[in-house]
């Protein structure tokens, strides 16, 4: 079943969710779809604790505050979100609206379609081992999706995050055989994961191996061994059915390549008067457009967001007038925002 | 300053290195290819570089930010650093780095 709405808007980053709260003040319903499960993008993937300097009005602002204040600032405009799903497919309709489908197979009809997706999508990293893609999907796995896919089997997870020390600890009782290898004895996960980890090593629940992954061995996708290399450079066959690693998440252009868009090294050509790009109804605002003098700063897509706001409306309402207001003074507004 | 880096196909350029800047910043200016998504916040690993020659034992140590978010980066050797946390200055005229695998 398709929803059917105002403008959808690819992207939940600060841009995404700005442009909310200019569609808002217009009347204009959104709804967003997000590769990540939470709102932020990379402010919040990347760098959630680190301190931003360059946004107006606040001197000093985390990734996660700075997301924070968006997602309250647009609260009144009760935006639906559509986490862990990527914009798959862009169609236009024959009533001239886009239909963007995502990869879980959730489909939004929109006159107007917002691309805010920055660098594109998160996506996990692959590890750089000879002839990996033909285990992918197989045996070797970037997420647990189905926890009872893995019971009986003999895991390898690799890594030394919170990814990695959580499914450790949450498959163990599962499977026939864990192991996490993790090329030196110290994590960057949260203390109480590494403890419990070590608890189930020293009780030869799991085995852990200060070690990196150098070789897959297998036939038709399914793996049978990996060689593992040691901190002395010393080399082993290890015996495994499944291999998981977790090296964290990379950012991927993705399917908006194939949207039909006229792409410039992975940017959306826009204008600067809509930040349209050259497909009418399709818009692309914060760091994925590229125009003359474009700046990588959230501030610029703020500022985009707000002028791709005036020309949504106009394909949206084609036949009503559109008359500037500012928050201060406006009483309808202040109505919107809910403090008149 | 000179840098001295060798790309991911076995191409060395040598560019020029600005005092105070990090590595990542002037690779990327030469149109090298790291991805340095995070833009330097030591928060993503996609600038990570082998350090060569001798001049790894030049550094700085890492800092355990560092080492924290080498954890996330591919191919990691004991020459690993990531280039967003070198300092470009004078006493590292001529350094060598490999632009890690992506």
């Amino acid at each position: 079943m398709s929803i059917e709405t105002d403008v959808a808007i690819i992207g939940a980053g600060p841009i995404g969710l700005f442009a909310v709260f200019e569609l808002g003040l217009l009347d204009l319903k959104a709804h967003l779809v997000d590769i990540l499960d939470r709102p932020g993008g990379q402010c919040t993937e990347l760098y959630p604790e680190k301190p931003i300097y360059d946004i107006p009005g606040l001197p000093i602002v985390t990734g996660q505050e700075l997301t924070d204040k968006l997602l309250e600032q647009i609260k009144p405009f009760n935006p639906t979100f559509h986490f862990s799903q990527m914009a798959a497919a862009l169609s236009k309709l024959e009533d001239g609206r886009w239909k963007l489908t995502t990869d879980s197979g959730t489909e939004i009809v929109a006159p107007v379609v917002v691309i805010a997706a920055g660098g594109g999508s998160f996506v996990p990293k692959r590890p750089p081992i000879a002839g990996i893609e033909a285990y992918e999907g197989k045996s070797v796995h970037y997420a647990v999706r189905k926890m009872e896919a893995f019971r009986g089997k003999n895991i390898l997870i690799a890594g030394g995050g919170d990814s990695a020390l959580d499914w450790t600890i949450n498959l163990a009782p599962i499977a026939s055989k864990l192991t996490l290898v993790h090329h030196r004895d110290g994590f960057r996960a949260a203390q109480h994961s590494v403890n419990q980890m070590r608890e189930l090593a020293a009780h030869g629940k799991i085995n852990f191996e200060i070690a990196s992954v150098k070789a897959l061995h297998g036939d038709n996708g399914q793996l049978n061994a990996v060689t593992l290399a040691g901190a002395d450079k010393r080399e082993w066959e290890h015996a495994c059915d499944t291999f998981i690693p977790f090296f964290g998440l990379t950012i991927k252009l993705g399917p908006i390549a194939d949207f039909g868009l006229n792409l410039t090294e992975n940017l959306i050509g826009v204008d600067t008067e809509k930040f349209q790009s050259t497909t009418p109804g399709v818009f692309a605002i914060g760091d994925i457009n590229t125009y003359p003098g474009k700046l990588k700063l959230i501030l610029s897509g703020f500022h985009e967001a707000a002028l791709m706001a005036q020309a949504a409306f106009h394909i949206v309402k084609p036949n009503e007038k559109l008359r500037f207001q500012y928050t201060t003074s406006s009483s309808s507004l202040q109505k919107k925002l809910g403090v008149a | 300053m000179k840098i001295v880096a060798t790309d991911r196909k076995g191409q060395v350029h040598e560019i020029e290195g600005r005092d105070g800047w990090s590595v990542m910043e002037m690779l990327r200016d030469a149109g090298l290819p790291v991805a340095a998504e995070c833009g330097g916040a030591c928060a993503c690993a996609t600038c990570h570089v082998y350090v060569t020659d001798g001049w790894y034992e030049k550094l700085p140590a890492r800092s355990d930010a560092e080492v924290d978010m080498l954890d996330m980066a591919l191919a990691v050797e004991d020459n690993s650093r990531l280039s967003c946390q070198i300092t470009c200055a004078e006493d590292l005229d001529g350094i060598k780095v490999t632009i890690a695998p992506e």
